[in-house]
C-alpha cells in the first residue's frame, strides 16, 4: 500500500475521474472478468508464457515466504540452530501476554492515530486553499508536491539535524517555550520527532489526492451551491466534503498502512538501533526481533499478526470499493 | 472576498515554507564546514565549500572496507531505480496483456493468485523472505535487491485496467490485417501505451530509488550499498564522532534525494497521472 508498501490501492474511481460505462474500476476479481474483451486470442501455450515470469517471481518471494512465515509463528527455534519444535500457539500468546509487546502496539496506535490525522488534514487544508486559487496555482502544486520523492530514512535524517541537541532550530524554538527537546533521550520528544517528520513525508500525497478529487468536482455542482449557500466554509462542510469522502476514505487506508510500515525509515534513523528507550512500533518489533533477536518464532507469529491487520484493512478497502461500484 | 484570497495565499505560503525550508537549509548548511556548522548551527547562507564537501562526498573511499564511495552508492541506487522499473514494466504487462486479451482456462484462477499479493505488503514478511534469499544465495546481489521487490501485483493492475478501456475494434483490425498476438502487442499496444509506461516508470523509479528496509537486510556487502541504504551507516559513525560531519550526512541526504525529486519534478503531470490513477 502506498508508496511503499506496494499499493493496494488502484482506485481511480475515487480520484474524482469519471470512467466509460462498463469498464469497472474496482479491484474486484469477479467485476474485472465480466467485462472481459470480446474479442480474444486463444492459444494453449501463449497466455502461460506471458504470465510466466510475474508468476514465478509471485511463487518464489511472496507464497513462499508467506507460508514459511505462518509455518514459523508455529515452532520454537532452537537458538543454536539444532532443528525446532512445535509449539502450536505458543509464539502467539507470548507474543500477546507480553507487556512489552502490547505497550509497542499502543504506541504504534497512537501514533498512527497521530501520523493520519495531521497528514490528512493538513494535506485537505493546503488542496482546498491551492484548489481555491488561480495566480500561483501551478507554482504551490510543484512546490507542496516534490517532497514526495524524498525517501523516508533521507527525511529521517533530516529531521535528526532539526532535532539536533546542538545545531537543531526545532530544539531551540522550543527552548524559548521552556521545553527542553531531548530527541534519543526522552520517550515522548522522541516520539514527538517521529510524528513530525512522518507526517511531513506524508502531506505531499493526501495534497496530490485531495486536488485531483477537488478537480473531479464538476463546475456545475460548485454553482448550484454557490447559488443555494452563501457561506464558503458551510459549502464546504455540507457540499464539498462529502463529494470527497471516497477520496479521503481511501487516504485514511493508504495513511494508516503508510504509518504502520512506510515509517520504518524514519525509525529507524531516528532511534539508530538503539530500541531500548525509543518509541518503537509493530514493524520495528519485527525486524528487532527477527534480525537482532533472533528470534524466529516469535518475528513470525508478529509477522502473522501484522498480516491480520493488513489484510482487515485491504478487505474493508475492497468491500468498501465495491459498494461504491453498484451505487454509481 | 479580497480578504479571503490574501489569507489562502498565506496559508499555502506557509505550507510551502514547511515543506521546502528544511531541504534548502539541508543544502545550504552542506556547503559549510563541519566545524562551522557545529559552533553557529544550521546555515541560510551560502557556505562556498560545494564543490569540496560534494567530491568528497561522491569520491571518498569510506565504510568499513574503506573501499566503497559516495559515487558507488549512487550507480547501485540508480541500478536498483531502473531495474526495479523497467523490470515492473515487463512482468506486468506481460502478465495483464495474457489476462485480458487471452482466453484460456486458468485465467480467473491467475487472476486470484497475482491479485492476492496486495493483501501483504513486504514489511509483514520480512524475515521469511531473508531467510528464502539465503536459502536462493541471493544476498549481496542485484538480483536479490531487486527481483523481490518486483513480486507485487500494482503494475499488473494498472496495465490490466489500462487494456480493457483500448478499444474492442482495434483488436478485430488487427486480426483482419492478418496480426497475431505477438504482433498486436508490438505493434499496437506497446506504442498506445507509451503514456502509461512513461507514468508508471516514474512512480517505480522513485519507489524502487527510495527502497531502505529491503536493501538493508539484503546488502551487507557495502559494494552493494544504496544511498538511501548507506544513510545509516553514515549516522551510525557519526554517533561516535566530536564534530559529526554535519556537512557530509547534509551532502548525502541532498544526493540522496536528488534524482527522484528532479524525476518528479520535471515530470510531474505524469508522475500525478501515473500516482492518482494506480498508486504503485
Amino acid at each position: 500500500m502506498s508508496q511503499s508498501s506496494d499499493g493496494t490501492t488502484l482506485l481511480p474511481a475515487l480520484t474524482g475521474r469519471r470512467w466509460p460505462a462498463g469498464r469497472v474500476t474496482g479491484a474486484s476479481g469477479q467485476h474485472g472478468q465480466t467485462a472481459a474483451k470480446r474479442v480474444q486470442f486463444t492459444s494453449r501455450l501463449l497466455p502461460y508464457l506471458f504470465l510466466a515470469p510475474q508468476l514465478a517471481i509471485i511463487f518464489t518471494f511472496f507464497y513462499w515466504p508467506s507460508a514459511q512465515a505462518i509455518h514459523s509463528s508455529f515452532y520454537l527455534e532452537d537458538p543454536f540452530g539444532f532443528g525446532s519444535t512445535f509449539v502450536g500457539l505458543g509464539n502467539y500468546t507470548d507474543v500477546l501476554k507480553s507487556g512489552e509487546y502490547l505497550g509497542i502496539a499502543r504506541f504504534t496506535a497512537i501514533f498512527t492515530a497521530l501520523v493520519t490525522f495531521f497528514a490528512l488534514s493538513i494535506g485537505l487544508l493546503l488542496a482546498v486553499k491551492a484548489d481555491g486559487v488561480i495566480r500561483g496555482n501551478a507554482a504551490y502544486k510543484t512546490l507542496l508536491i516534490w517532497v514526495y520523492a524524498i525517501a523516508p530514512p533521507v527525511a529521517g535524517l533530516i529531521g535528526m539535524m532539526f532535532f539536533d541537541q546542538h545545531i537543531g532550530p526545532i530544539v531551540e524554538l522550543a527552548r524559548w517555550f521552556g521545553w527542553e527537546i531531548k530527541v534519543g533521550l526522552n520517550y515522548g520528544d522522541t516520539a514527538f520527532a517521529m510524528i513530525v517528520v512522518s507526517v511531513w513525508k506524508q502531506i505531499p500525497y493526501n495534497f496530490i489526492f485531495f486536488l485531483s478529487g477537488l478537480q473531479g468536482i464538476p463546475v456545475s455542482v460548485r454553482e448550484a451551491a454557490a447559488i443555494d449557500c452563501r457561506s464558503e466554509l458551510r459549502r464546504f462542510w455540507t457540499v464539498i466534503l462529502p463529494l470527497l469522502a471516497p477520496t479521503a476514505f481511501f487516504l485514511l487506508i493508504i495513511n494508516i498502512t503508510y504509518s504502520l510500515f512506510d515509517t520504518f525509515g524514519v525509525i529507524d534513523v531516528m532511534v539508530k538501533d538503539k530500541a531500548a528507550n525509543n518509541p518503537i512500533t509493530l514493524v520495528y518489533k519485527v525486524y528487532m526481533d527477527g534480525f537482532r533477536g533472533n528470534d524466529l518464532g516469535g518475528s513470525s507469529a508478529q509477522s502473522v499478526i501484522l498480516m491480520l491487520v493488513v489484510f482487515v484493512l485491504t478487505i474493508f478497502q475492497f468491500r468498501f470499493i465495491e459498494r461504491r461500484v453498484h451505487y454509481n | 472576498m479580497h480578504r479571503t484570497k490574501i489569507l489562502d495565499h498565506v496559508i499555502l505560503l506557509i505550507g510551502v515554507f514547511i515543506m521546502v525550508a528544511p531541504v534548502v537549509v539541508a543544502f545550504m548548511t552542506s556547503t559549510h564546514e563541519a566545524a562551522d556548522i557545529h559552533r553557529k548551527g544550521l546555515s541560510l547562507t551560502w557556505g562556498g565549500h560545494f564543490a569540496e564537501t560534494y567530491g568528497t562526498v561522491l569520491t571518498r573511499e569510506g565504510g568499513f572496507t574503506g573501499k566503497v564511495t559516495g559515487f558507488n552508492m549512487m550507480m547501485n541506487s540508480m541500478i536498483l531505480g531502473l531495474g526495479f522499473a523497467i523490470g515492473k514494466i515487463v512482468l506486468s504487462m506481460l502478465a495483464a496483456y495474457a489476462i485480458v486479451y487471452f482466453r484460456f482456462p486458468l485465467a480467473t484462477f491467475f487472476f486470484w493468485v497475482i491479485f492476492t499479493t496486495l493483501l501483504l505488503p513486504l514489511e509483514v514478511r520480512i524475515l521469511p523472505s531473508y531467510e528464502v534469499m539465503n536459502a536462493l544465495k541471493l544476498t549481496n546481489t542485484y538480483t536479490g535487491l531487486i527481483v523481490p521487490l518486483l513480486a507485487s501485483a500494482t503494475g499488473t493492475f494498472y496495465f490490466r485496467q489500462f487494456f480493457k478501456s483500448v478499444p474492442d475494434e482495434l483488436l478485430e483490425a488487427a486480426r483482419i490485417d492478418g496480426a497475431g498476438p505477438f504482433k498486436f502487442f508490438i505493434d499496437v499496444l506497446v506504442p498506445l501505451s507509451r503514456t502509461m509506461m512513461a507514468a508508471i516508470f516514474i512512480i517505480m523509479f522513485v519507489y524502487g530509488w527510495n527502497q531502505y528496509l529491503w536493501p538493508t537486510l539484503m546488502t551487507t556487502d557495502e559494494g552493494f550499498f544504496t544511498l538511501v541504504r548507506g544513510i545509516k551507516q553514515i549516522l551510525l559513525v557519526w554517533v561516535g564522532s566530536n564534530i559529526p560531519d554535519y556537512n557530509e550526512a547534509f551532502a548525502l541526504a541532498i544526493l540522496a534525494m536528488l534524482p527522484p525529486v528532479l524525476i518528479v519534478v520535471i515530470f510531474q503531470r505524469w508522475f500525478i497521472k501515473g500516482l492518482t490513477e494506480s498508486d504503485k
